[in-house]
Parts: structure tokens; sequence; C-alpha cells
């Protein structure tokens, strides 16, 4: 390229000059920065350092507000930093900490730069070079510059000194091994006098101690003496901060500092001091009862300011104090509640928390309503919020505290038909999960998703997609409960459906498959039944073989001859997953409105299936067109088969008839199968067969597969002692049919498949209790006819008084009667034992940083002997300093030493890791309480 | 620790960024984006809290306040207390406003390099390190000064407005 000409170099813009250029033309900004940053790679690349350094000035001011690529001009960063004028370096330096990264190619050649400038005799100089190094210090940088930073370590210059005890946190998180080298610096440094360097050091710790506490419980008393000493409150809020995560791993700390604290907690006058003393409290010191009670006293005075912020953080703290002391979350509810319609975002969401978390199994009913008419009243945003804590605060260890799930299925769908909701998929979850697990509430759920389904204002929002896709997976799954199959069909079938996703159109699909194959079969039987010959045929697919059975069934069909028996046709529907699982339920038919399906109404229905769909069969999306075109051979068959013959009132030709009815039956046992939930464990728990070898360089799958535990056999047969809860309905053929060969092939494979395979099926069970892996006792489900109507909330409800209503009913979870008396008994939720549903406790994640602590406790180990050894003859200056402290510590602890004793040989797990060792080396008790050095005198 | 230092205006130009983390250009933008989406949306009477972790990832906060014509944010984690950061933007602006005497958007424009030395002199590392505005201004003069000695061995000042300004 051409040498920058005369006038390029005399006249330079500089930043000033850019700046004002961008502010005159910002109509064509972009085009002026590429003039710019033409320019400046020109005069980037001078010898002459001023002209340099101003061009990558202006490059570092236009990456840092334009966002300009600036990784191009990285070595002449680096030639800046080396000129003897402090403005250039100081360009430089900027430059470099703005746009170097570990990638960056040339970075290994700053070291000897920043090597010389951190000697340098100019601290601004060296604090240069420290705030690089802070900024993007790499492992081979830290571990070149560590002894430069350890000489700076104890520097006179207050203002050297302490960065260079900032740039410590870098150096040990790069380059672990720096601990050996500065670590006893660091902790000498806990004892400056000067405020500015214990604010740096104690940074540094409360960072450390974030990621690994226990290696820095030995320092517990310097941070106490700080705790006690300090007066600065920057500094206490870090020593607060430590002490946060030091005391729930040594209670004897705890027992030691929370005096102090609650003393700051009362005497300060600093807000952010107060928060932290609450919140330090209220994470780690939850036992202490007194400290504790002043914390709440205190968030009780931040939620009476007026300060949106201090409100803000009380409820903060009291969310946090929630979990174990919902007491002083009740004692503030009404500002709690009033908080809820704030218009402070953040109040309104933390009060939601909190209001969440007060509901209890005897109050969620009444908050739900009130905040779901809240939700009608909030915008988009919080509204999704209230439906979303609801949601999954209800959900918790599987719908611990939902009592009246018809409640609760119907509250489901109120929440869809809110405008605003956004938690369609949420709701698809519940929905189809509650299906699976309460069979109890599938009547209601079918009710509910029936008016979802036929509601064609829904399917024009996209977030409730997935919601009807459930709700049209539960209608068609559970059809039986249906009261009218057939506008059911008609609201799958809707026009508008065309809005679907077509994920989503073919569960519609399927489920109008399913509707529509219910109805014929329905159709079929009440023929049969009329005609009286069929009885053989009904039971067919259960018990063929069982013909007193059949013989026996007939006169009750013959004894409603001209309608439609649902409750006949529903139980044998039931019937083979009777003798599949060893459960079904009886309780289908009661809500099924006594319809008839007359030919009509059936050539009615197959002609809306096949018109809507017959355009399906062609569509480009290959589950739309699979689906359609199964449907419509089905709808064949029935037309040509079924409806034909039957039309002639009786079947002249009984092999005929035979053969159409057993693909309906076929296809019946295909969808009458109950799903279920599976855990998922399900499969770890396969036993390995005998026969199966394992190669040996499998062999460590055995670990793996170790922990299975079976009893299969015995789950079985222990089916029969609840045969007597199916109240009334004759079951008296399941003897037979479990041992006779059902005739149909999918329930005998399914049966056979089952028998051998017990163990992933899913039981279900009478009583509350959770069924553990083991327990598979089938249980039959009661007849629920006597079910109360589900008490629809009504959403005209008038909400002006929405927060009495909350303050009242939060009260009720304070009553000690938690469980008031309901109408009818928890129905039963089928729970898999372990690996179901998120745990709810958030695990702390594992701290990785296994180098950096491993140092930094072989460290302290160095250092603690030789504190409690009496023996003086040490002479680094760290080990006498931890002598002088043995002798100061020992007059302010008598009257602990005494508590000491006792603990000690209880609990030697919590200071296992440094102490052990030298523990052990001493065999007498009061030998081995010098060995606990520092801090067993100290406590 | 403190993870971002930003200074954007009303209309969401940023005009000082600092961040402490290695982050690519084009991610800084976007967070710097975000961050201006939700503070003007934002009354002005609301909490100076704002939710960050769907922004700058977990064990984050941010902090604003709204100063005639700018926003000063700081994102930090769990280590530092939330009063005390706004205490820390209260005293980067005392700090501006000695400084410049009576600070305005204008002076923090056409100051960039100052601001820098500013904010340097408060956060060192995502680090508190100073919170004595008189502190700071005496470093900050110290480094003009240093600064100006050292432009000054070149005689000839190359720039335009160096001629104007003599």
């Amino acid at each position: 390229m051409a040498s920058p000409s005369l006038m390029d170099s005399l006249f330079q813009r500089s930043l000033d000059d850019i700046i004002k250029g961008l502010r005159h033309q910002q109509s064509t900004e972009s085009t002026f920065i590429s003039k710019v940053i033409e320019e400046i790679r020109r005069e980037i690349k001078t010898t002459d350092l001023q002209t340099k350094s101003t061009a990558l000035q202006k490059l570092t001011y236009l990456n840092s507000i334009h966002s300009i690529d600036m990784s191009w001009a990285s070595f002449h960063a680096i030639e800046c930093i080396s000129s003897p004028a402090f403005a250039h370096k100081k360009i430089g330096y900027l430059a470099i900490s703005q746009s170097f990264n570990e990638s960056t190619p040339v970075i290994l050649l700053i070291s000897n730069q920043l090597r010389k400038d951190l000697n340098s005799g100019n601290e601004f100089e060296v604090s240069l070079a420290l705030d690089c190094l802070s900024r993007i210090g790499t492992v081979d940088l830290c571990r070149d510059l560590t002894s430069e930073v350890f000489t700076l370590m104890s520097t006179s210059k207050v203002f050297v000194r302490k960065k260079a005890v900032g740039v410590v946190f870098r150096l040990f998180e790069k380059y672990p091994d720096a601990v050996r080298v500065c670590f006893k610096r660091l902790v000498e440094s806990l004892e400056s006098s000067d405020s500015q360097i214990l604010s740096a050091v104690v940074g540094v710790f409360c960072e450390l101690a974030s990621k690994d506490p226990r290696s820095y419980l030995p320092l517990a008393p310097e941070f106490y003496r700080i705790l006690v000493g300090s007066r600065n409150n920057w500094v206490l809020i870090k020593v607060l901060k430590i002490f946060a995560n030091l005391a729930p791993l040594e209670p004897r700390l705890a027992k030691r500092v929370v005096e102090p604290i609650c003393d700051h907690l009362r005497k300060t006058g600093a807000k952010s001091m107060v928060f932290e003393c609450i919140r330090t409290v209220a994470t780690s010191f939850t036992e202490y009862e007194s400290a504790v009670k002043l914390a709440a006293v205190k968030i009780r005075e931040f939620l009476l300011e007026d300060d949106p912020n201090l409100k803000y953080l009380g409820l903060h703290g009291l969310s946090i104090m929630a979990p174990k002391h919902l007491w002083a979350v009740l004692e503030n509810k009404d500002v709690v509640i009033q908080s809820l319609s704030d218009e402070d975002p953040n109040i309104k969401l933390e009060s939601l928390c909190l209001v969440m978390a007060m509901v209890s199994e005897s109050n969620v009913v009444e908050i739900c309503r009130v905040l779901v008419n809240y939700a009608l009243k909030s915008d988009l945003e919080f509204c999704n919020e209230i439906l979303g804590s609801i949601l999954s605060t209800c959900c918790q260890n599987v719908y611990e505290i939902i009592t009246d799930f018809d409640w609760y299925v119907s509250l489901l769908g109120e929440m869809s038909r809110i405008p605003h909701c956004q938690k369609g998929e949420e709701i698809e979850n519940q929905l189809i999960d509650i299906g699976m697990r309460v069979k109890d509430v599938r009547p209601e759920l079918v009710r509910v998703g029936h008016h979802l389904l036929i509601d064609p204002a829904l399917l024009g929002n996209p977030y409730l997609h997935r919601m009807l896709s459930a709700a049209a997976w539960v209608c068609g799954e559970y059809v039986e409960f249906s009261g009218n199959p057939v506008e059911l069909l008609e609201a799958l079938l809707q026009p508008r459906t065309s809005l679907l996703p077509s994920s989503i159109r073919t569960v519609y699909m399927q489920s109008a498959f399913k509707v529509l194959f219910f109805c014929v079969c329905t159709y079929i039987e009440q023929k049969e039944d009329m005609t009286l010959e069929v009885s053989d045929l009904t039971s067919k697919g259960e018990c063929s073989e069982s013909s007193d059975l059949a013989s026996a069934k007939a006169p009750v069909a013959c004894d409603q001859d001209e309608g439609f028996n649902p409750r006949n046709s529903s139980q044998s529907y039931e019937d083979p997953s009777v003798v599949n699982g060893g459960h079904g339920h009886v309780s289908t038919s009661a809500f099924m409105e006594e319809t008839s399906f007359t030919r009509e109404s059936i050539v009615k229905l197959v002609n809306l299936m096949e018109l809507s769909l017959c355009p399906l069969s062609g569509s480009y999306d290959v589950e739309i067109q699979e689906r359609a075109r199964n449907a419509l051979g089905f709808i064949e068959l029935v037309k040509r088969d079924i409806l034909s013959r039957l039309l002639r009132k009786e079947a002249n030709s009984e092999s005929e008839d035979v053969c159409a009815s057993t693909i309906v039956e076929w296809l019946h046992d295909a969808f009458y199968e109950d799903l279920g939930p599976v855990s998922i464990t399900a499969q770890e728990r396969v036993l390995i067969p005998d026969e199966l070898v394992l190669k040996e360089n499998l062999a460590d799958l055995e670990a793996i597969c170790g922990n299975v535990e079976l009893t299969s056999s015995c789950s079985f047969s222990l089916r029969s002692p609840y045969y007597g809860e199916s109240a009334g309905v004759s079951f008296s053929n399941h003897q037979v049919e479990e041992d006779s060969e059902p005739s149909t092939e999918a329930t005998s494979l399914l049966t056979e498949h089952r028998r051998r395979h017990e163990l992933y099926y899913l039981p279900s069970e009478k009583n509350e209790t959770i069924t553990t892996a083991n327990d598979y006792a089938p249980a039959t489900i009661t007849i629920a006819n006597d079910y109360p109507p589900a008490n629809y909330p009504s959403s005209g409800i008038n909400t002006n008084d929405d927060s009495q209503d909350l303050v009242t009913l939060t009260n009720q979870s304070l009553l000690p009667k938690r469980k008031p008396n309901y109408a009818k008994p928890r129905p039963v939720v089928v729970k898999l034992d372990e690996g179901d549903a998120a745990p709810v406790t958030a695990k702390k994640p594992e701290v990785k940083g296994d180098l950096l602590s491993g140092a930094i406790r072989d460290i302290l180990n160095e250092a603690k002997p030789a504190s409690s050894q009496s023996n003086p003859s040490d002479k680094s200056s760290i080990k006498k300093k931890g002598k002088e402290k043995l002798n100061v510590d020992l007059s302010d602890s008598k009257e602990d030493l005494a508590v000491r004793e006792q603990p000690n040989p209880e609990n030697p797990s919590s200071r296992r890791s440094k102490h052990r060792g030298h523990g052990k080396e001493k065999s007498k008790k009061s030998q081995r309480e010098e060995g606990w050095g520092w801090k067993g005198r100290w406590w | 620790m403190i993870k971002s230092v930003l200074v954007i205006n009303t209309q969401g130009k940023p005009r000082l960024t600092k961040f402490y983390d290695i982050l690519t250009v084009e991610k800084q933008q976007e967070l710097l984006r975000s961050v201006f989406g939700v503070l003007c949306s934002r009354a002005d009477n609301v909490s100076n809290f704002v939710e960050a972790e769907s922004i700058f990832g977990p064990d984050s906060r941010l902090v604003y306040k709204h100063y005639a014509t700018l926003y000063f944010v700081i994102v930090f984690d769990s280590s530092e207390n939330e009063l005390a950061m706004l205490d820390l933007i209260q005293v980067f602006v005392e700090t501006l406003d000695k400084c410049f005497r009576n600070v305005s958007e204008l002076d923090i424009v056409f100051n960039y390099s100052k601001l820098h030395n500013i904010l340097d002199g408060i956060i060192f590392g995502g680090q508190v390190m100073e919170t004595s505005s008189a502190e700071i201004i005496r470093a900050v003069e110290e480094i003009s000064k240093l600064e100006a000695a050292s432009n000054s061995i070149s005689l000839v000042p190359k720039t335009v407005s160096g001629w104007r300004s003599r």
C-alpha cells in the first residue's frame, strides 16, 4: 500500500473529530464509519507512534460504541503499549483489554511488555498492566507474571497494592499453582489496616469462597475479626457474603457469628448493609429463631417503605425466607397481596411468588380463583406469569396439593380461555398427564376438552394450539365418557382446524377417527343387542369361550330392546383392559347420555368424516396424508360392510358379519388398551435374562444394570383382593378369562406381553400412598356415579375485593386443620416411584475447581500445624503470626472450649478435609485438640 | 463480581460499554440491544432492578439508574449487593459531575477516554476498588497530567484539533 501522504500524516483526524463527524452525519453513519475505518487502516501502519495510537484510539472507540471489529489491529495495540509515552501505552492497553481473548494469536507477545510495566516505577503504568492482566489474563500470562504480582502485593503504594491483590483472583482462577506463591501474602493482607486493601482482599476471598467455601473455613477467625472490627460497609457486605457460604458448613461457626450479624442488623443505618444481613440470615442462619425474627422485623420495615427498591428487596428477602419460615410471609401477607397490584413489575412478580408460597391444599382452589381473576385484568406479561406460576405450583410433586381434580381440570380449561394465555404447552402437558394418571377425572377431562374443542375462537390463537392438541387427544382417547360424540366429531372436523400446524392437525384427525370408530362400535353393538343373536358377537373379543356369560348377558341387553344401553356396552369395552391390565373402570357410561345411534346418524357421521378427510388424502404432509387415508379406508369398510349388512336388520350370513366385526374388534382392542405414564427409569428395571451372555468388554455394564430390583412374579396375582371393591358390577368373568386364551390376537399378545414384562406396566392404586417399584398391586376404580358436578368457577365474579379474599384465604393455611372435609376423597393419582416429575429441590452445581481448592487446602494445611504447635522453631512470618493469634484467641474463647469438647467426636465430618491428618497423628485428646489448629481454639 | 457497566442514552445509543467478561462484538451488541429494550419499557417511578438472567445468563442481576437522557447500568452476580451497586452508580455519576462540572450527555460523548479513566478508577477487573470520588478524581487528574506530559514530547501536534487548540 502507498505510504501515507504528507497531508494525511499532518492532518490526522483525532477522536474528537470522529465523534463530531458522527454527530453531524447521522443519516450516513455507516458510510462515514467505513471511510474512517479506511483512514484508520492506513494511519495505523505508520511508524509514528503518535499517529498510530490516535488511529488505535479511534478504532477502540468505534469498537466499543459502534461495534466495529478490531481484532485485526491486535498487533498494533501491542506496538502502542511498548511506546515509552504514557498516553500511547494507555491507548494500547485499553485496546488490548477490550479486544483480546484467549485465542488472539499475538497475546503471548504482550507477556514481556506486561512484565516490564509491572516493574515500572510509575504506579499508573503498573496499574495499566495490572488492569490488563485482570481482564485478559490467560494461563500462560498468569503463570509468567505470578512472581511480579507477588512482589507488588507487598508494595508500599496502596494504589498499586490493592490492584495487585485484586488481580490475584484472576491468577488463581487461571493458574492454580499461583496459590503456592501468593496465598500467604493474600491472607496477610487480611490484617491490613488500610480499608482499601482490605476491601480488595475481602472481595477476592468472597469470589473464592463462593466457588469452594470449604477450603476457606480455616480463615474464619480472620473474617470474624473483620466482621466485628470493620466499619466499612463495602468490606462488611463482602464478609457477610463469605459467612453466608461458610456458616452452613460448620454449625459452631454459625453459632459464633450469628450474634455479630444481628448486632450489625440492629445498629447499621445503611440499607445495603441491612439487606445483606437479612439475606445472610435468611439463607444461612435459618436455625436461629431470634435472628430470623429480627430479620423479619427489618423486612417489615422495608416493605413499609415508599421506595420501590426497598419494597422489592423486602419481598425478595421474604421469598428467600419462605421455604423455611412461612410464618414471616403470612405475617406480611397484607403487604404481599397489596403488592400484587403494584405498578412495578418486579414487585408484582415477587409478590406473586410469595402468594404461591402460601398456597396449601386447603386454599388452593380459592387462591387460584382469585389469581385467575387477576390474570384476566393484567397485561399480557404478568397474566402469563400468573398462569405459569399457578401451573407450576399445582403440578408440583405430582399434583400434591390438588384434591379436587375436577376443579383443577376445569381451571385448566378456564385458563385456556383467558385471551392473553400463552401457556398452551404447559396446559397440554398437564391435561395429558392428568388424563393418564387420574382415572376418576377422565369424564370431566373429556367434558372440558369438548368445550375447548367446540370453541372456534381458540383455534385462532397459535399459543393455544398445543393445548388444543391435548384436548383433542384426551377426547379421542377417553371418548367413551363423552356425552355427545357427534358434536365432538364435528368439532374435531370443523373447517377452522386448517389453522392448526400439521403436527397437531394429525392429532385432531386421529382423535376424529377414534370418535367415529367409537360411534360405529356403539352402533353395531346396539344393533346386535337388539337382535339378540349377537350376544356371542359382542363378547367375542373378550370371552368367546365363555358362552355362559354371553347368554347371561343377553337378557339384559334384551330388556332394553330399542334403546342403546351404554352401560352394558361400555362395560364390555372395559373388559379387555381388565383382563390385560388387571384394572379397568366401570364408571364410564354414567356420563354418556342415553343417546342411540340411528342408521341415519351414523351415515351422517361417516359422510361428514369422509367429506372432511377426502381433500386431505392428497396433502403434502405425509402424516396428514397417512391418517386421512387410514380413516378413509376404515370408512370404506364401514360403509360397504357394516352399514349395508346391518341395514337388513338381521345378519343373514353370519360369516360375513363376523368378518366385518372382527376388524372392528381388532381396532377396538388396539384403541382401548389404557395408556399410562411410564417411569423414566423403567428401562433400568429390566432383568437381564440368564441366557444372555454378556461379552467381557461389556462387563462394566453390569454396574449400571446392577441395581435392578425385581419381584415381578408376585405382582400379577395380587389383583384379586381388589375385586371386591369394584362395586357391584359383575366381574365374575375375569377368573375365567384370565385362564382362557383370549380370542383376539391383539389382546392375547398384550396380555402375554404384560405377563412377561409386568414391571414396566403401570400400577394403579386404590389408596393414597405412593406406589413403589415393587408394589404393583393393580387396583380397580370405583364407580363414580355419585360424582358431584364440577365447580366451574364463574369468571364473571366481581373482582373488586380480590385482595380481601386473598387475605382471608391465606389465613386458612395458618389453621391447624389443614384438610377440610371434602365431599369425596382425593382420587388416585398414579405415581411412579422415582424419577417421576422434576425434582423440586434445586441442586447446587458441583464446583469443579479441584486444582484451585486443592492448592489452597495444601497451603492452609501447611500453615495450620505451624500455628498450633507450640514449637517456636518455625521461622516463616506466617507461621509466627499464626502462633501469636493462637495465644490471643485462647484468651477470648475459654468458654467455648468447654462447649467444644462435646461435639468433637460426634461431628468429625465437618472438619475432615483439612484436619484429619493432624488429628490422627496425635492420640491423646488434648493433643488432638491442638491439632485442630486455629479453628479449634477459636471455636 | 461486576460483569458489565453500560451507559446508554434514551434513544438506545451506547455511550460507554465495559464488559468484564470476554465477549464477541456481536454478543455485546445483542446484549446492549436487549438491555435497552427492557429499560425503555420501564416507567420512571418503579424499582431500579431488572431481571437479567434471560439476557446475561444465570446468576446475573441488573441495576440501573436513569439520569436525564442517560441510563447507567451495572450488571453483576450474587457476590455483589444490589443496593451497593445502586450506590456505585451514584458514585460514578457524582464523580462525573465533579469532573465535568454539571455533567451532561455531551461531556460523556466527547470525553470517551476520560470516562474510561474514571470507571477504571472505580472498578478493577470486575471488583469495586474505590468508592471515594475525591480519590478517583485525584487519580484521574494524575493520569491526565501524565498523558499531557507524554504528548508534549512530540512538539508539533499532528491533529487538526491539536492545532486549533493551541
